[in-house]
């Protein structure tokens, strides 16, 4: 915290501002070609292929969602086994203490309620959201995002970061507004 | 799949799902200004009806706690009656809902995105209102959490996991969870908009709830990756867990030994009954929702016609399951099922069948017309018909079956109070209520959804 003012004139990146998701794909695709690897777009609606363009991964939240799935059902097992056939045994119209026929409809209610919330929590940790601040929300047309424009951002990270190359090759690709973002 | 050539307004299988061929932006206007333009007058006069219905509910839902549940006209031989059946009817009219928002996603079925929002909201409310019911028919609602299994020093001892009511209380907390879920994860990129729109209109208050509830939605590339795999998940897990929902409160009834309960068609019979009316509820709510907001071109009638095609074919299923009832009483040849029956379309409470019958069988075969199924007074009618037999529905199956069990000398009829009849209509206040709250607070269609099919029918190169 102490390097605040040295951090105030870091970058974060260079935006261009595209009319059309095409535009907006065909600008990651010469970015690409020339050597940009870090970039995000910022998109009001997800745009098919996008993540091919960028070289995006597949999400891994599936993998999480099956971990807690497995957690539910496990829980619901135990649970109902447990409380119905070691801590307060009970017969009741004759039907066994715990079996599997009839604990399914809970176990699936669990294993469906811990899987719902894995998925939610899950994308919100890769996503990294709830947050209140991001650098793009600098950006003086960031609002175009989630409305109709389609935004393309060339990090600082990247290796072949130059602001003015950066810049050239956003208004090449048809940028209507290019501009520098600090972190 | 590059360069699809046809141009969507010119194909008349898949006439386009937005009309007038208007940009992004202009939906965005359209949804946002819904939410940011000065209330209308019609809305205050119906959120005046409609709050004061749901006062009107909490009256009766105090007199009663007060009072206990003899207010209401269930008694023995009747211990359920219409509390048991207000729930099982909204219920089923919150699964149209999901079936809209995570079924049709499943299979692709791109119509839907004009409606969904509007459906999952009505899912919320619908379900808000059918657990009052059991909730207040236990009588202590105050001790609820007994239901659930967590360590009770007053009842020292564990639920029952072998009885269908619990199955019941699992499976509808469940989906109410599950259901807010999917409709907030589904409402975030919209609410990021709102958010915009308000921070470039100088709206202080808007921006900071929006930007609070929106938590920081960029839009980024990233973000709908991961945002896309979640909605994928979640549409498929609720998918199951819907048909289960309904599957198992029809357990309540078909694990007990009720003639007229006891049959193992009651699982695929009440979710299509539920399908049915859910679609039905949403029809009347679209119907007057695209009419008092000037939606027609987001809100197509090829929505309107496709509702109706699904509201033919579970119509049709639930009359073939009725049918079924009814000849396996009689093949089956055990006479206390065959009495259930006989009483059933001919004793005290043929009334109630015949008009169950005549709104859920006979009214949906209008829609085998083109003519009648893309006419909106007619479809307006039937909606509300529908509605009106799918209560019937399930007052029939409930009442029916306990008036008259086994014992001739323990046979009654039963009898609403007028407790009963104010709780059921304020309980119509409550879900209106909240349905007029959502439409004037949040966006009442999926913006960002909308825009991606129409990016798609534009047959863009990017589309696949």
């Amino acid at each position: 915290m102490g390097t605040t003012v040295e951090k105030r004139s870091e970058l974060y990146g260079i935006i261009g501002d595209f009319d059309s998701p095409e535009q907006l794909l065909d600008a990651i695709r010469t970015a690409r070609s020339r050597g940009y690897t870090k970039m995000d777009a910022l998109t009001p609606f997800p745009i098919h292929g996008i993540d091919e363009a960028l070289g995006e991964k597949r999400s891994p939240l599936g993998y999480i969602v099956l971990c807690a799935a497995l957690l539910g059902a496990t829980t619901a097992l135990l649970l109902q086994w447990w409380t119905g056939a070691v801590d307060y045994p009970l017969v009741i119209a004759g039907k066994p203490l715990f079996a599997f026929e009839f604990s399914i409809p809970v176990t699936f209610e669990l294993t469906v309620l811990f899987s719902a919330f894995a998925t939610v929590l899950g994308m919100f940790h890769l996503n990294r959201i709830p947050t209140f601040y991001h650098p793009t929300f600098k950006y003086s047309r960031f609002r175009g995002a989630t409305d109709d424009r389609f935004l393309l951002v060339i990090e600082k990270s990247d290796p072949m970061f130059d602001v003015a190359t950066a810049a050239e090759m956003l208004r090449e690709c048809g940028s209507r507004h290019t501009e520098v973002v600090e972190a | 799949m590059a360069d699809v050539a046809i141009e969507p307004q010119h194909d008349p299988v898949n006439p386009p799902l937005v009309l007038g061929n208007p940009t992004y932006g202009d939906v965005t206007n359209t949804v946002s200004d819904i939410v940011e333009r000065k209330t209308p007058k019609k809305w205050f006069i119906a959120f005046g009806i409609s709050a004061s219905l749901t006062l009107l509910l909490g009256a009766m839902l105090g007199y009663l706690v007060l009072n206990g549940i003899g207010v209401w006209g269930n008694n023995s031989p009747v211990g359920w009656a219409w509390d048991i059946t207000n729930f099982v009817f909204w219920i089923g009219i919150g699964h149209a809902g999901t079936l809209i928002s995570a079924i049709l996603f499943l299979f692709r079925q791109k119509w839907r995105t004009s409606i969904n929002r509007a459906a999952e909201a009505m899912t919320l409310f619908a379900v808000a209102c059918a657990g009052i019911f059991p909730l207040f028919h236990v009588g202590r609602p105050w001790r609820a959490y007994w239901l659930f299994p967590v360590p009770n020093p007053e009842l020292s001892m564990w639920q029952n996991f072998r009885s269908p009511l619990l199955w019941d209380v699992f499976a509808v907390s469940t989906y109410a969870t599950v259901s807010a879920l999917f409709w907030y994860v589904g409402l975030v990129p919209d609410l990021a908009t709102i958010r915009d729109r308000a921070a470039a209109r100088g709206d202080k208050i808007r921006k900071y709830v929006f930007g609070v509830l929106s938590l920081g939605w960029r839009g980024s590339a990233k973000h709908w990756k991961h945002y896309e795999m979640a909605y994928l998940i979640l549409a498929g897990l609720s998918t199951p867990l819907v048909l289960s929902v309904h599957t198992i409160v029809s357990f309540d009834f078909a694990v007990s030994i009720i003639p007229g309960w006891h049959t193992t068609i009651f699982p695929p019979y009440f979710v299509a009954g539920a399908i049915f009316s859910g679609f039905a509820m949403v029809m009347t709510l679209m119907i007057i929702a695209r009419w008092a907001l000037n939606l027609e071109h987001l809100v197509t009638m090829k929505h309107l016609e496709n509702m109706n095609k699904v509201m033919l074919a579970t119509g049709l299923i639930v009359g073939y399951a009725y049918a079924t009832e009814m000849f396996i009483a009689w093949y089956g040849g055990n006479p206390y099922e065959r009495f259930a029956f006989a009483n059933r379309a001919l004793g005290p409470y043929a009334w109630a069948y015949w008009t169950m019958v005549s709104c859920n069988v006979l009214v949906p075969q209008l829609f085998w017309f083109k003519k009648l199924r893309t006419n909106i007074p007619v479809m307006f009618v039937c909606s509300l018909l529908i509605n009106v037999g799918m209560w019937f529905e399930r007052f029939v199956i409930i009442v029916t079956s306990l008036h008259r069990d086994f014992l001739p000398s323990s046979w009654g009829y039963f009898r609403p109070t007028i407790v009963d009849i104010l709780t059921f209509v304020g309980s119509f206040g409550l879900f209106l209520t909240l349905f007029l709250l959502f439409v004037r607070f949040l966006p009442m269609i999926a913006i960002s959804e909308v825009k991606g099919v129409m990016a798609t029918s534009k047959g863009s190169a990017a589309a696949h």
